[in-house]
């Protein structure tokens, strides 16, 4: 490079203008009056036939929709399209240098947008965690009410649906992002645009789903059984639109994480090779594939039942409430191994970092991940035990269900061996790894009874089901999103976290989770049914000491947000590239990764577990020149 | 960094032959003492409670599940208590590497093997218990686990939010409690007017679906007289948290006088009550207004 | 130096600010669609408690009440003879209650004839304008008070579609065309007990049973028993 383009920055009111998050917002809010006024304008003349009496319907909707349509023209998601059109050659240029910018604009290097997704879940998490602590802080008393019971289920349903739909993405977002094309050896993602807006459709969607609460929010919890989603106030709509924004989004993280590993990886990187969070990562991709269009499906159809009145869920019409059922847990059932898989690749991928030894049994712990996929699309009316629909097919569901223990059993199996033998260090990452052992041996275990039809008699529908997922969602995914954090964002931004601070949260969070959540299926056993704003009296102590536990818990958050602003912003201790002296290529990258991470193309000669072998270079360093794409 | 610990903790293979044995003693003796406590001690008091030939079956049922699934929390609690105790880096600085092991084809089959079996069994033996007697589950309008000999019909109608029951065999009456007969074969039909509801009854082990347009068949055989809960199993609005009652189980002849009772109350609005049906679709249809 | 001041500065207004909007929502969720509560004067009758409530039932609610104003509601009248939007009552327990409801609606009919039955009130039977009866036509029905954990039941007959001087925005008069229906329960141990209207009166939504019929201070609410 002879010559130094000088950066001549713009002062910061000429920053400001131009494609950013700022004018996303202003086209956002201005795309929902066109959106509400065109509405008004279709349906003046057939009020009737559109809309319900007193409210406008479709006008909410179509307000929504082209406020997101906005939003993303203001982020500058048209601007390639338009510039291809006019005849400019292609280039990938979009904010892939510059300062703090980077974040709060369209971004298509991969480093940014997985650092985004982590901070942008991070903020919608933290709501639905609020909305967690308000519920518990309800269930205190069985008759005294701080909440109207309405306002209750709302609350109930944001917690989930911003759970549910943020956290399908809550690894593959931040991690996937930003560590699949380093892993595979690729400079970029295959569709780096597709990639970001798959971000910023997230984001738009969970602020629309916190909208709700101006619309008179919706009582259908995460499930949003029909009719009774048909029947519930306006607030409905951002319930089906977040979904269907988190489905879209879903499905393209999806196709681009599948392109990507199957069509970008480097030389001599070949499947046996290839790391197990990249595997963990393409099953739950092909996962997200599959199931979320059915989910976009149905959910048209349910907007179409409330604002055009068709009649697809209206039984006494020639509908189904089974229809929904079947369609929603279609996908429901995928969704809930899209949230567990990626959890399995990143605590396989840490063991052997931890334990100094190589990935015990990589084929069996592949052939478990893909197992689970495939299984994953053959279990669905588990959950539907108890509906009265086919009910003949009952034992084939319990059968495949009950067989989804073999694949899982398979993570289990190779975990502990390479535990085995090993020499195992305590650090932080470890302990979350390792924790997602006990929890989802009881999520699982106690799975055994739900997916038992006999005895899921008893336990459908009632807290024991609520605390079991919660076993396997927040004990699965979200305690390995935090092995993620504590292991991978050194190497992210370039910062240690603090392991102290690190040992005291974790320690909160395990002890408090299993206090807050093991209770809860005793609660289920005595016959508290799943969503109630009120409960028996003889379990008042049960659930007092439940929220108690919840709230140290939350509290035990308050400790992992502390430990990050204050490493992040204050402490500010370098990062070394290596700091768990792991063998995988991130590693072998300076911390923070720069823009241009390889100079050239890695040429792969093993796997990254050679843990106690002789040392094989992973990285030969005379690929093929990376230039830029 | 990367010198494999061949002498790392000492010894050669039939070192780690004496770890494994261990492990294995120790798992052995937790699971005969654990297996045989939690069937004898805990069994007993594991839900739902013996109202009902259905719920003694589901008593059953969990009973087994826990027995069988003790020696796999055994394991795995033995194994990690062993070697997270036993195979600790001496600091953590220390970047010492273990033994290369990357498979072992025995322990793989085992495992599999292990795994499989317990897994067709536990299908098996739910499919069996779910076949015998229906196992007190909704079963859609037409069921495949019957059970045999007279019976009593109850259709149980879910509306936003409160449960009515209907007994076609007293001339269509409707009552907003249930009473059954104590030591009767019961088939419920349960329906909706409405939303998705279920009749959760938690001391009969009964559990079913309420669809509108659906008749949704359970079989449960009451036992002796009791009182059990009754709550709504599906978010099925505003109050879904407070649409509970209490039902009864009572003698034969205590039940043929509430029925009498019933039927006076009854009396004045009989003649406007639509015939007995599997399922109802009242007006309105969609909106109202 | 400087600029560790000018980032705790930061994070301080940050927490300030987060702490702001947690606050904001979680009051906006306490408020939101939730009714005052209503404290029903106590009469004593040698040491029995006894209650008169006076209640009116109306099409629509009107902007004076309500932001949602074409919602049908009850109304109760308070000690000053003053109709105010609560449904949220508060009754001694074992105490006699003696309700009347002035109903200004329209018939729906019910979805479940049964309910047409009054119950759980003295003598099973309901004084509609001064005449008992011990059921009405369930498609007559234009709303039911409820309280299903008493098994109490009393459907209010509507008034007939072409009445003249029909009531369509509250605060209805007396003189406007309504029914009145009277009847006498007894409330037992103190508890929270909600009550609801069972008749599909929700206009615009499915089955009737959306907006009013899912929001409490309309047509639904507790009777707080203490």
């Amino acid at each position: 490079m002879s010559t130094v383009a000088v950066d001549v920055r713009p002062p910061l009111w000429r920053r400001l203008i131009g494609f950013n998050l700022l004018t996303g917002i202003v086209l956002g809010v201005a795309g929902w009056y066109v959106g509400w006024y065109l509405a008004h304008a279709i349906s003046a003349a057939s009020l009737d036939y559109f809309s319900a009496v007193d409210y406008n319907e479709l006008s909410v909707a179509l307000a929504y929709i082209f406020g997101v349509l906005g939003f993303l023209i203001g982020l500058g998601f048209l601007n390639y399209p338009i510039a291809r059109l006019r005849g400019y050659p292609p280039s990938l240029r979009e904010k892939e240098t510059g300062g703090v910018g980077r974040y709060f604009s369209l971004c298509t290097d991969h480093k940014v947008v997985g650092i985004q997704y982590l901070i942008g879940i991070g903020v919608f998490v933290f709501i639905g965690g609020v909305n967690a602590m308000l519920i518990r802080a309800e269930l205190l008393s069985p008759t005294r009410e701080i909440f109207p019971a309405g306002t209750y289920l709302t609350i109930v349903g944001v917690h989930g649906t911003m759970m549910m739909g943020m956290m399908t993405s809550g690894i593959l977002g931040p991690f996937g992002n930003y560590l699949v094309p380093l892993m595979i050896g690729a400079r970029r993602m295959a569709f780096p645009r597709i990639e970001a807006l798959t971000f910023w459709i997230l984001m738009a969607g969970g602020t629309i789903l916190e909208t709700t609460i101006f619309f008179g929010g919706f009582p259908t919890g995460w499930t949003g059984y029909a009719p009774l989603n048909i029947e519930a106030n306006v607030g409905m709509v951002c319930y089906i639109l977040f979904f269907a924004l988190v489905g879209i989004s879903m499905t393209l993280l999806g196709l681009n994480m599948i392109v990507t590993i199957l069509t970008m990886r480097a030389p001599g990187l070949t499947w046996t090779r290839l790391p197990i969070f990249v595997w963990g990562v393409l099953s739950t991709s092909t996962l997200m594939v599959l199931a979320a269009p059915v989910l976009i499906a149905t959910l048209l159809m349910a907007l179409l039942d409330r604002t055009a009145q068709t009649n697809f869920f209206i039984p006494s019409q020639g509908g189904s409430s089974y229809l929904y059922e079947n369609l929603f847990w279609f996908f429901g059932h995928p969704e809930v191994y899209i949230l567990a898989l990626p959890g399995f690749g990143i605590v396989l991928e840490l063991l052997p970092v931890f334990a100094r030894k190589p990935l015990w049994g990589y084929r069996l712990a592949v052939a478990g991940m893909l197992g689970v996929a495939l299984l994953s699309f053959f279990v669905w009316q588990h959950h539907l035990f108890v509906s009265g629909m086919n009910a003949d097919l009952r034992p084939f569901y319990i059968l495949s269900t009950e067989l989804i223990s073999i694949p899982t059993g398979f993570t289990f199996l190779c975990g502990m061996m390479t535990l085995w033998r090993g020499r195992i260090r305590y650090s932080v990452p470890m302990l979350f790894a390792l924790a997602w052992f006990f929890n989802f041996l009881i999520g699982g275990l106690t799975g055994v009874f739900l997916s038992d039809a006999p005895s899921d008699v008893t336990t459908h529908g009632s807290f024991f089901s609520m605390a079991h997922f919660h076993y396997t969602i927040m004990g699965g995914l979200v305690f390995t999103f935090f092995a993620g954090i504590y292991y991978w964002v050194p190497k992210m931004t370039g910062f240690m976290l603090n392991e102290t601070l690190g040992k005291v949260h974790f320690w909160m969070m395990f002890v408090f989770f299993n206090l807050t959540f093991f209770p809860l299926f005793i609660a289920g056993f005595f016959g508290q049914p799943r969503r109630v704003v009120t409960y028996p009296k003889n379990l008042q102590f049960l659930n007092d000491w439940v929220s108690v536990c919840a709230f140290v818990l939350g509290a035990s958050m308050l400790v992992f947000i502390y430990n990050f602003v204050k490493s992040m912003l204050f402490d500010r201790v370098p990062a070394p590239a290596n700091p768990w002296g792991s063998k995988s290529i991130e590693f072998q990258l300076p911390s923070p990764v720069p823009v241009h991470d390889f100079d050239r193309i890695p040429v792969f000669s093993g796997d990254p577990y050679g843990y106690g072998e002789a040392p094989t270079p992973v990285i030969v360093p005379a690929g093929a020149p990376a230039g830029r794409d | 960094m990367s010198t494999p610990a061949s002498t790392g903790q000492g010894g050669g293979d039939a070192v780690w032959t004496k770890h494994a044995k261990r492990v294995l003693l120790a798992w052995l003796v937790l699971s005969a003492i654990g297996t045989p406590i939690i069937w004898f001690v805990l069994g007993p008091h594991l839900p739902p409670g013996k109202g009902s030939v259905q719920a003694a079956g589901q008593v059953f049922d969990n009973t087994v599940l826990t027995a069988v699934l003790t020696p796999v929390i055994a394991l795995l609690v033995v194994f990690f208590v062993y070697a997270l105790t036993q195979f600790r880096a001496e600091s953590s600085t220390d970047l010492t590497d273990g033994p290369p092991m990357r498979n072992d084809s025995t322990v793989q089959t085992w495992w599999v093997a292990v795994t499989g079996v317990v897994v067709l069994f536990l299908a098996g033996f739910g499919t069996y218990e779910l076949l015998k007697d229906g196992s007190g589950g909704g079963q859609g309008p037409s069921p495949i686990a019957k059970v045999s000999g007279s019976n009593l019909q109850v259709q149980v109608i879910a509306q936003q939010w409160e449960f009515t029951y209907r007994y076609p065999s007293y001339g269509g009456l409707e009552t907003s409690q249930l009473e059954l007969p104590a030591n009767t074969t019961v088939v419920l039909h349960v329906t909706s007017l409405d939303a998705t509801h279920s009749f959760w009854a938690r001391q009969l082990g009964v559990k079913a679906d309420a669809n509108p347009g659906v008749d949704n068949v359970v079989y449960v055989q009451t036992k002796n007289p009791m009182a059990f809960d009754i709550h709504c199993a599906e978010l099925c609005g505003l109050w879904h948290g407070y649409m509970f009652d209490t039902g009864h189980v009572v003698q034969a002849s205590e039940f043929a006088s509430w029925i009498k009772q019933q039927q006076q109350v009854f009396a004045s609005i009989a003649k406007y009550m639509p015939k007995y049906a599997t399922f109802y679709y009242p007006d309105p249809q969609r909106r109202a207004g | 130096m400087r600029s560790t001041t000018w980032k705790l500065i930061g994070v301080v207004l940050g927490v300030l600010l987060v702490g702001l909007l947690i606050g904001f929502y979680v009051s906006s969720l306490t408020k939101e669609n939730g009714s005052p509560s209503y404290t029903v004067p106590v009469q004593n009758n040698n040491g029995h408690p006894v209650v008169n409530m006076t209640i009116q039932t109306v099409a629509a609610v009107g902007p004076e009440y309500s932001s949602n104003p074409d919602f049908v509601s009850y109304l109760i009248r308070n000690t000053q003879g003053k109709w105010v939007r609560s449904t949220v009552w508060r009754v001694p327990a074992n105490a006699t209650v003696h309700v009347t409801i002035y109903n200004f609606d329209g018939n729906s009919g019910l979805r479940n004839a049964y309910l047409a039955r009054p119950m759980g009130v003295d003598g099973n039977v309901e004084m509609i304008d001064g005449t008992a009866a011990d059921a009405i036509n369930p498609d007559d029905a234009s709303h039911t008070f409820a309280v299903p954990a008493y098994h109490l039941i009393v459907p209010l007959p509507g008034v007939a579609d072409n009445a003249k001087n029909q009531c369509g925005v509250a605060p209805c008069t007396l003189s406007m065309a309504h029914r009145t229906v009277t009847f006498t329960f007894h409330t037992g141990a103190a508890g929270h007990y909600r009550w609801q209207c069972f008749v599909p009166c929700a206009a615009g939504w499915l089955y009737g049973f959306g907006g009013p019929m899912q929001t409490i201070g309309y047509m639904d609410g507790f009777l707080d028993v203490v």
